[in-house]
Parts: structure tokens; sequence; C-alpha cells
């Protein structure tokens, strides 16, 4: 990499839109020199404002005994959706109006365009268990547009439930997103596929919502599975298991909720990917002593190798926007670095020479790659583990964690808004949690999981 | 040797006897009836183990056919009114089976009754059955009749697996060699931080791996590679399949036929050791030498 690189990565600013607005950022960039934090504008809210919305509590339909139970797991997730989803400002509850309107008649859209809100949008409406279903009417109001206020008015109908009411807070969310956030769909039904530490050194394929909320195990092997890939139709599950033969790729379906075969022979295999169009299967595999890229299809057949160099090539990672990219490991020079390559093999870039780089994820927009860097690599050397983000196009890059420690395996949002991935602030594989980030804000972070939860891989939709 | 062992319920019984009844079952395969007589249970015995009774029964019977063969009721001198005498028999087929596979019973009596089969309880007068006994077994058949009483039983021989049993140390073949000696030959190779290069310690140590299993041809080894805990989970197993690799090359060049080693990487997935020190990490970089079975 020159030179030019490090010293121009303050800001990555790859807006897809203007010349000026580079130069714009460049030039913010020169003036704040001493600024520790890096900022990362990936395109995906270019032309959108960030948006003041108030979200009001729901209005309890009734006084039945279920109602407020699931009523505050409904709000706490809708609030927790539209907070987190990276493109509202949303209005703190000590600012909100007074009362929760449940229907059109009841909101008095001035007192939420008026400080102390001053919000654009105001979410509300009602909710409670009626006949025993669980009803939701939820509203989105432009509190700026008096005539004719209303954006967005969803009715649900679902058996009660808390897992139903939270489902139902990430549909009503998702669709408040995909109104306001520039078109592109929000992420509040998506799922992230993880590896959880058992005891004894086991280690099950577990799955969760993208909040943390319904861990539960999807393998029940009894050996160690690791580096869990979803297929992008949400129904196949991709992952190395550990038998006689070491790693072997194994598939999970999820609409049978059993494994299917997979052929692996005795060979070993490991880091699956798939293609986006969900018909290929991108590995690493080992039938001649050394690992190397493989494709597939996504039944395991018809595999052919795709990369030549002794040693290390693993960690693929396909450009989902055109499928004819891949992102991979490979330790041809030293130390494993990060290259891309044609599908077919062609035209390999490497895309870092310092350090020790690990497992690839390529941003939904294709524009970008997240990946694991320890750029003082060595021993002796206490250069912690952090995640980048590089632009494909220009190998500019930014550091989006600061933790310490060991962060590993950053995993896009469909929405590409955000990366989860894991981190342990001692190192220590057991102390291993998994956490989202927001791309454009890295401050914003959070926890999805307690200790004991590593290689985090989110779901296409 | 299996017939023999499953006939030997009471320990305590000679050897004569086992092998009287294992040549019984062998000279009449099927049916074994014979009238009981006191002095047959008097004579046969000690600890009187029913299965001991029936054998000397049977046996008494191949060889005594002559002697009386009627119950000491139906000994009276006044025969001729007499209600006939009940009969039964009482076979099974096979009459040896394996554990958990079932065994068909079949009863005939005449002049009976009331018929009744220990563990089983009254019958038909005639009928069959399937059971599946857990442990060698004797079906005994009690015919009552207006003209007495019968007995007749049939012996199921279970053969129940036994688990092999493990050799002393050091009594295994000698081309395999002990486990021991393995392992004191075939010795773990350690590297050096991300290098799968065999170091001078490592090349010394394969010689000497070399040298024992060349001299050992029936050996089949597994070679796992492991790496520290640092590093790319991912990448790591790459790492440890080229040392497992680099290893297997070392033995290879040294006369050992490929076919004989299976490399498996675990990468950084099993730590022998789980302190974050570098006497600890060079512990878990290495190439294991196991048996492979």
């Amino acid at each position: 990499m020159d030179s030019t690189t490090r010293t121009s990565r303050r800001h990555v600013a790859p807006f897809r839109s203007t010349v000026p607005v580079l130069l714009l950022a460049l030039a913010v960039s020169l003036a704040t020199p001493a600024r520790t934090q890096d900022n990362i504008f990936t395109g995906t809210n270019s032309g959108v404002a960030i948006i003041r919305i108030a979200v009001a509590d729901f209005k309890p339909l009734n006084a039945d005994p279920q109602t407020a139970a699931f009523k505050q797991t409904f709000d706490a997730t809708l609030y927790a959706d539209l907070a987190s989803a990276g493109n509202f400002d949303i209005v703190s509850k000590s600012l909100m109006p007074p009362g929760n309107p449940g229907a059109p008649a009841e909101v008095v859209l001035p007192s939420y365009a008026n400080a102390p809100a001053s919000a654009a949008f105001v979410v509300f409406g009602s909710f409670g268990v009626v006949n025993g279903k669980l009803i939701a009417n939820g509203f989105l109001f432009d509190v700026k547009n008096l005539q004719y206020p209303q954006v967005l008015a969803k009715q649900y109908n679902e058996a009660p439930g808390d897992d139903s009411a939270r489902q139902i807070a990430h549909r009503f969310a998702d669709e408040i997103i995909l109104h306001l956030g520039g078109g592109i769909p929000g992420i509040a039904e998506t799922k992230i596929y993880y590896v959880k530490l058992l005891g004894n050194g086991i280690k099950e394929i577990w799955s969760m919502d993208y909040d943390g909320a319904n861990q539960h195990a999807i393998t029940h092997l009894g050996t160690i599975s690791i580096s869990p890939r979803i297929s992008p139709d949400n129904t196949r599950l991709a992952f190395a298991s550990f038998g006689k033969y070491g790693s072997q790729l194994k598939m999970y379906s999820l609409l049978l909720n059993r494994y299917i075969a997979f052929p692996s022979g005795n060979v070993s295999s490991e880091s699956p990917a798939w293609s986006p169009n969900g018909n290929e299967l991108a590995y690493a595999a080992a039938p001649n002593g050394s690992f190397e890229i493989w494709i597939s299809d996504s039944n395991g057949n018809l595999g052919r190798r795709i990369t030549s160099f002794h040693g290390g090539n693993v960690s693929p990672s396909y450009n989902p926007k055109t499928g004819a990219q891949i992102a991979f490991i490979s330790d041809r020079t030293g130390l494993p670095q990060l290259y891309i390559m044609n599908s077919d093999g062609s035209g390999v870039q490497q895309m870092t020479d310092v350090g020790y780089a690990s497992s690839p994820s390529w941003s939904p927009n294709g524009q970008f790659l997240a990946f694991a860097w320890d750029r003082k690599y060595g021993p002796g050397a206490p250069g912690g583990q952090d995640i980048y983000v590089m632009e494909v196009a220009t190998k500019k890059w930014a550091k989006l964690t600061h933790d310490g420690g060991r962060c590993d395996f950053p995993s896009w949002s469909p929405d590409g808004r955000h990366i989860a991935y894991a981190n342990s602030a001692d190192g220590r594989a057991e102390h291993m949690r998994i956490w989202t980030l927001l791309v454009n804000d890295v401050s914003v972070r959070r926890p999805l999981t307690g200790p004991g939860a590593d290689m985090p891989n989110w779901s296409w939709k | 040797m299996d017939m023999d062992r499953s006939l030997n319920m009471a320990p305590d019984e000679p050897l004569q006897s086992q092998m009287d009844v294992a040549l019984a079952v062998q000279e009449k395969p099927m049916t074994h009836t014979q009238f009981f007589q006191p002095k047959s249970f008097l004579r046969s015995s000690l600890r009187s183990a029913l299965v001991l009774a029936v054998a000397l029964a049977i046996v008494s019977g191949c060889h005594k056919n002559a002697a009386p063969s009627l119950s000491p009721e139906s000994t009276a001198p006044t025969p001729a009114p007499l209600p006939p005498m009940p009969t039964a028999t009482l076979t099974a087929d096979p009459l040896a089976i394996d554990l958990g596979q079932s065994v068909v019973l079949n009863w005939r009596t005449t002049d009976a009754t009331n018929v009744t089969i220990d563990g089983i309880g009254p019958v038909n007068p005639n009928g069959t059955q399937t059971v599946s006994p857990s442990a060698s077994t004797n079906f005994h058949i009690v015919a009552k009749g207006d003209g007495g009483s019968i007995e007749s039983s049939v012996r199921v021989t279970v053969r129940v697996p036994v688990a092999p049993t493990v050799p002393a140390d050091n009594t295994a073949s000698a081309d395999m060699g002990s486990e021991a000696d393995f392992h004191a030959n075939v010795q773990d190779i350690y590297f050096d931080y991300d290098s799968y290069d065999l170091r001078a310690d490592g090349q010394a140590a394969t010689v000497k791996a070399a040298s024992y299993l060349v001299a050992h041809p029936d050996i089949r080894i597994v070679i796992g590679g492991y790496c520290d805990d640092r590093g790319s989970a991912e990448y790591n197993l790459a790492l440890g399949e080229n040392r497992a690799n680099a290893a297997k090359t070392a033995l290879v060049n040294a006369g050992v036929a490929p076919a004989r080693i299976r490399v498996v990487s675990y990468g950084k997935e099993k730590q022998f050791c789980t302190e974050e020190s570098e006497s600890c990490w060079q512990q878990n970089r290495r190439a294991q030498f196991s048996l492979d079975q």
C-alpha cells in the first residue's frame, strides 16, 4: 500500500455524488488533524438528512392484564429499533408532550412540532389484547403537514405473546424506516447467526434477532461448529464442524429443521460464503494439503479451485452487489493479508500489506470491505486487533473500533449502516461477545450478547 | 464356547454336568420331555439348580428309557379304571439366541385340564407363544389332569455379548509396539510463531519418529496441527493444516509411506494451555502425533 493511503486516512469520504463533497471532506479532515475519531461515510445516507422523530408510547386499547406487559415490550422494541436505525434523531422521552394519542383524532400535532419536542414526524398508535388477539394500530404523521399529516397507517393482528409484540414492533419500525430512510429497507426483522461457546470446548451455531433478543440454538452437534453463513434467502445455514477429518462444511436447512447432505469426502474445508444469488458457495478446502479457495454449487457439487498459492487462502466473501468479486485472506506474502479477485480467480489485488488481516465482509453496496486488522502484529508487539473499513476502489481505510483487546468477524447489516462484530476486551476467547456499531457514527455501539458469543453473521434480509 | 458360558448358571456346578447338558442339547436339539422322578431330584442335588435337574433328567432319559416313567400315584396296584395320564411336550425354536432375539415356544398336551407355564401363567392345552428372554431361561410347563400331573421343560440359551477384555499393557502385537513406546519415540513437534517451517529440534524429532515408524510398519498415525489462540480462527485452520503437513512431509521424506499418515488441522480450536504467555503459546503451536485407531 502506498503512503498516500495512510496519510489521508482520517476521513474516508466516498460520496458517490460529487467531487466537491469529496474535497470538502478532505478539507475538513486536514483542518482537524488531531481528531481521534474516524468517520466513515458509506453513502447509505446520501441525500437523506437525519430526521427528528417523536416516538410516543402506544395507548392501551383496554385494561386486559396481558396488554400492559406486551405493550411494554412493544414500546421498548419500537423505540429501540428507531433509535438504533441510524437515520433518526429521537425526541427524548422527557421532552415529549403529555398524553399518549391512540388514534389520529387524539393527536395534537403542534405539541410535537413545537419546542421542546421540535419533531418532524411523530409515531403513535394503540395496542392491546382484544378477543384473544394482539392488536396494534400504528401511525406515522408528518407534524408539519396539518392538512394531510398521515404518512403511514398500519394494523397488526397476531396471536398474543411477548415474541409477537416484539415482531410487530420490528415490522412497524421497518415500515417507518423504509418510508423515511431513503428507500432502504430497515433491518429490524433481520437475524444474526453466531457461534455460542458452551462448556467443555463445545461450540454450537446459534441465532438471535438483530437486537440480541430471542437467542436460541440451531445446531446440537456436541462438537466444535464455527463460521456460520446464512444463505441470501434465509433458508440454509452453511457452517464448518469438526469431526474425524477435522473441519468440514455442513449445511442446515432452516425450512426442514435438519441437516442436509453436503459432500465433503475426507477433505478439510472451512469458511463458507454464499454468492448473492444463492446458487454458489465459495469456501476454503485443503484436498492437497494446503487451503485454497474453491467454489461449488450450493449443494457442494461441481467444486472448482479458484486460487493456486501454497499456504493458506481462507475466508472468502462475495461482493454482494455484483457477485463477480471475492475478497479473501492469503498468506502468500507472509502474514495473512486481505486480497480481492474476480470470482473466476483472475485479477488478484492485494489490499493490505502490513500487519495481520482477517475475516473480510463485503458491504451490501459493494463499495467497502470490513475486516479485522492487527497492524502491529508480531511477537512482543502489543497491537490490538480492530475492525477496519476499506473503500475497495481507493484502498483508503479507516478504523472503526478502538476497544482494545481483540475484535474480529465484522459482518455488515443488509442496509449497510451497521456492522456486527465480536470483541473480547482481554483477548480471551471465552470473553468474546457480539456488538453492533453504526458505521456512520461509531460512537453508537452496543453489545448484543454476553460473553461466550463469537463469529456473527448478519442475515441478508 | 458360547454355549458353555451361557449354560453355566451355577458357578459351582461341576464341569462334567455342563458338558453333559451341552451334549444333551446337541443330541436332542428340539424336545426334552421326561417325567420327573423324585429319585432324580434327590440324586441331582446339591445346589439343586433347576438347570442341572433338567439336564440330569435329560441325561437319564437318554440312557435309561427302561426306567419306570410314571408318577408315584399312577403306580397304584389297580390301574384299570384310572383316567389317562396327561402328557406334555414343550419345545422352543431356536434353542439358542442372541440377546434381543425372540424364541417361539410350542407346547402340546393331552388329557390335561390345567396347563401352566412358569413365567407365563395359565395357558391353553396346546399353543405357541413368542418370548424374548433377557437371560438364559428354563421354560417349565406343568400339565394337570384327572390322571395326574406332568411336567416338561426346555432351556433357551441367551448369548449375552461380553465386552472384550483389554489386554494388559505392553501386550499389543509386536508390530504395533506399545502406546508408551510410540509416544516416547514419536514426539510432538513445536513451531515458531506464525510459521510452519520445521525448526532444528523439529527435524531431529521427525528423524527419530520416522525410524520408529519404519520399524513398526503396521502403525498408522494422525498428525494434528494446532495453533496458539492469537490470530484469526479461520486462518489458523490453514496454519494448523500446514504445520501438520510439514511434519507429514518430513516423515514421508524419511521413508514413511504417506498412506499411513492422516492429517487433521484443529487451528486454534483446541488449546492445551490457556494462559496468555509465550511458554503457553509455544505448547499450543505444534504438530501432535497419535495412533490412528
